[in-house]
């Protein structure tokens, strides 16, 4: 069976995106003190993902993927050191990254539709991690390239509710990030 | 030892040296005014919260000592808000502490709730709002580690009522590891090879600039700048929010640059072939159009805040470091650059052809401003703090007052807030009780916070303030005049209505007013015999009187507009 037409062309985030590892302290508006200087400073955000750093109550992760083409990246690692909450920040080039992104998507499903379905999620190497008579959820953690071809490929389907994480990523082994 | 919140806001702020409080009581903050009445600290009750903000950075820019207000939730925090934000603009230290509903009502809407510390997140350093009465000494101490060191600026701590009210056992942190603040680093260590690099850019310039910015002041870097100048013979310019760093009377000082400076401190910056900002950011005041501004030079730029390297201005080199520690180390490097002869022959035929003029007054009157500012300059005692509003006049005093040293002038430059000067004078006057403070002031600007002249008077803080009354919101009048073809649109505000006497005598303060240059004379020699109540002079001057020079906005550098009276020659 040929893959071809379920697999989106390109990754629409943009070539010059950056991946910036923010690790930050765990206190209440810290979120809203980041995106808040992203807004005010008109720096574009494409994905935004946040959690626990290493098991450590008092520091959380916080991966954003930034255009590095609505204002030097500089200016943006600059303007994020200066929050006081802020205590590193590792700037990946996207080559130098293993980026992953889980992918959630629900879809209405019939007996004519159901083998279509299957057949995306088995072309895209997505799971299927829930079904019953009339819908499936299917799941897939991958590159966010994978993530985008799975989303595309779905829009053949109608009535799809669909739930990205934005991404998360580590420096390539062998690769040292930015600090 | 036990102590409520509030006690512990109190004595925190004690151990942080604070001699005084700029504030307004409400309700959420209404516990923490009640340890007041046993502190060493005083309070001083202003007429609106603006006002407190005003005054505690007109004492933190006389002083160099952070300034503290206080005031209530709700509007009582929200009318301090502009204070934060000018404070933001221009890197002053500044504690705001605000009450807070309690904590069970926070996100209830509950009366006077308002939350402010998302309102100021964008304009202050950092805020906090307290979650438990423990943490304030800390958190106390983290506001006035965080506001004075590094780059300064406002932070704001948000107490609530519940929290001022409870108990807990008295301690303070010694250490400034126990302020817990793992991301912040206020000085890095100097990078030898940028210093390496300006060095060797240093050696080979022969027509180099110090672009002097506000960053100078607040690193306390005057005596290391001048002897940095003396000893290399380059030429001084400095900002609006460095004037006072570096003498007017030096001969190396060409002035202010910028929109309004002096023609040869702005051709100076366009003609150079390196410019060594210290502490300045290449505001779109001082660089007028971007891309044909100092277009030959190189640029070094020393900067405490890494953000400002490459954010308008391409830095050959960025040195992160406070101006102090850069020039000391440019020094024992032993920068020097080529012999500037040469270039100091064409600054002096700059100064020569364009230096600052106005057109004389006429006995009878209405008054130049501009002469007003140098009679009242002529006969202020050495030392004297100026404070300016935002407008012509504020412009005119930074042209005509000679500032010699640092903490001598006081205004908003970043922000360009309205009604500041009155404020701020106070406030000066209350941590340099030893100095005289004028606030040179307009009458637009004077009509947006003058009821501070209550607290003045009732607090005995006899400030000086001089109305140039010219009838007008006078610069944007002057741009009406210049690029809306004369349509004067929504800036008339009238010579005789308010009756500025009448206000200050109302106000417990003198009220004088001088028509002509007589009048002028008399009103200043006895405004400076007064010195025990605050004196407002309504000082009728000129409406059509416009700054020069003058960069339009947006235009070059190289179009800069000299004063019409020196228009005959290259203009």
């Amino acid at each position: 069976m040929s893959p071809e037409p379920f697999l989106g062309q390109s990754d629409p985030a943009p070539v010059r995106h950056h991946i910036l590892s923010v690790l930050v302290e765990n206190k209440a508006g810290v979120l809203a003190r980041i995106a808040g200087l992203f807004a005010r400073r008109g720096f574009n955000i494409y994905s935004l993902a946040v959690a626990p750093a290493e098991g450590n109550a008092r520091f959380s992760r916080v991966t954003i993927v930034v255009d590095a083409q609505s204002a030097p990246l500089e200016q943006i690692v600059g303007q994020l050191d200066k929050l006081v909450n802020v205590v590193a920040i590792t700037d990946l080039a996207p080559k130098d990254a293993l980026e992953r992104e889980l992918l959630l998507a629900t879809l209405p499903v019939n007996d004519d539709s159901r083998a279509s379905v299957l057949d995306v999620a088995a072309n895209t190497g997505a799971s299927i991690v829930d079904v019953n008579a009339v819908s499936v959820t299917v799941m897939l953690a991958g590159t966010p390239g994978a993530c985008d071809r799975l989303e595309k490929a779905l829009e053949a389907f109608s009535d799809v509710a669909l739930q990205r994480t934005g991404r998360v990523a580590l420096p390539r082994l062998g690769q040292t990030a930015n600090v | 030892m036990q102590l409520t919140g509030a006690q512990a806001l109190i004595k925190s702020l004690e151990r942080e040296g604070v001699d005084t409080i700029f504030g307004l009581p409400g309700g959420a903050i209404l516990p923490v005014y009640d340890p007041i009445l046993d502190s060493s600290i005083r309070h001083i009750l202003v007429r609106h919260e603006q006002g407190a903000g005003h005054m505690a950075e007109g004492y933190a820019l006389a002083t160099g000592k952070p300034g503290v207000a206080m005031v209530t939730s709700g509007p009582g925090a929200t009318n301090i808000v502009t204070p934060i934000g000018n404070a933001h603009m221009d890197s002053t230290p500044l504690i705001v502490i605000t009450g807070q509903v309690a904590t069970a009502a926070i996100g209830t809407d509950a009366f006077q709730e308002c939350d402010i510390t998302g309102i100021t997140m964008g304009i202050t350093k950092h805020n906090f709002l307290i979650q438990s009465a423990h943490e304030i000494p800390r958190v106390v101490a983290s506001a006035f580690y965080l506001a004075t060191t590094g780059r300064p600026g406002p932070v704001l701590i948000d107490l609530p009522k519940d929290i001022s009210q409870s108990k807990m056992e008295w301690w303070y942190p010694e250490t400034i590891a126990e302020l817990d603040l793992p991301g912040y680093r206020p000085e890095l260590p100097l990078n030898d090879d940028a210093l390496a690099l300006a060095v060797e850019l240093i050696s080979r310039s022969e027509r180099p600039v110090l672009y002097v910015g506000g960053g100078t002041l607040k690193s306390r870097a005057a005596a290391e700048l001048r002897a940095f100048a003396e000893r290399t013979k380059m030429p001084v310019v400095t900002t609006l929010m460095a004037r006072g760093a570096f003498p007017d009377s030096h001969d190396q000082h060409l002035g202010m640059p910028g929109m309004h400076g002096m023609y040869s401190a702005v051709t100076a910056l366009q003609k150079s072939d390196l410019l060594i900002s210290l502490g300045a950011r290449f505001d779109d005041r001082v660089t007028g159009q971007l891309s044909s501004f100092a277009a030959g030079a190189k640029i070094i730029h020393v900067d405490i805040d890494r953000a400002e390297f490459n954010k308008v201005r391409f830095a050959d080199v960025a040195l992160q470091t406070n101006v102090a520690t850069a020039l000391r180390a440019f020094d024992e490097a032993e920068a020097m650059p080529q012999n500037l002869d040469v270039w100091w022959k064409e600054i002096r035929t700059w100064q020569e052809r364009y230096p600052l003029v106005y057109d004389e007054p006429s006995a009878d009157g209405p008054l130049r401003p501009q002469h007003v500012i140098e009679a009242i300059a002529r006969s202020a005692a050495p030392g004297t703090i100026v404070t300016a509003g935002v407008g012509q006049h504020q412009m005119w005093a930074s042209q005509h007052w000679q500032f010699e040293e640092p903490g001598t002038w006081v205004n908003s430059g970043g922000a360009g807030t309205m009604g500041f000067g009155v404020p701020a004078a106070i406030g000066a006057k209350v941590g340099r009780p030893d100095r005289t403070v004028w606030c040179i002031d307009g009458d637009g600007c004077f009509q947006m916070t003058a009821q501070e002249l209550v607290t003045a008077r009732s607090e005995g803080i006899p400030i000086k303030v001089a109305i140039l009354n010219n009838a007008y919101l006078g610069m944007v009048r002057q741009w009406q005049e210049m690029f809306y073809e004369e349509r004067y649109s929504e800036v008339y505000l009238s010579a005789d209505l308010p009756d500025y006497v009448k206000w200050a005598e109302a106000m417990g303060c003198v009220g004088l007013r001088a028509h002509n240059l007589e009048e002028m004379h008399a009103v200043i020699a006895q405004a400076n015999q007064i010195n025990d109540v605050p004196v407002v002079i309504d000082f009728r001057t000129d409406s059509s009187e416009k700054v020069f020079p003058m960069v339009a906005s947006g235009s070059s550098n190289d179009d800069i507009m000299v004063h019409p009276l020196l228009r005959g020659g290259a203009q």
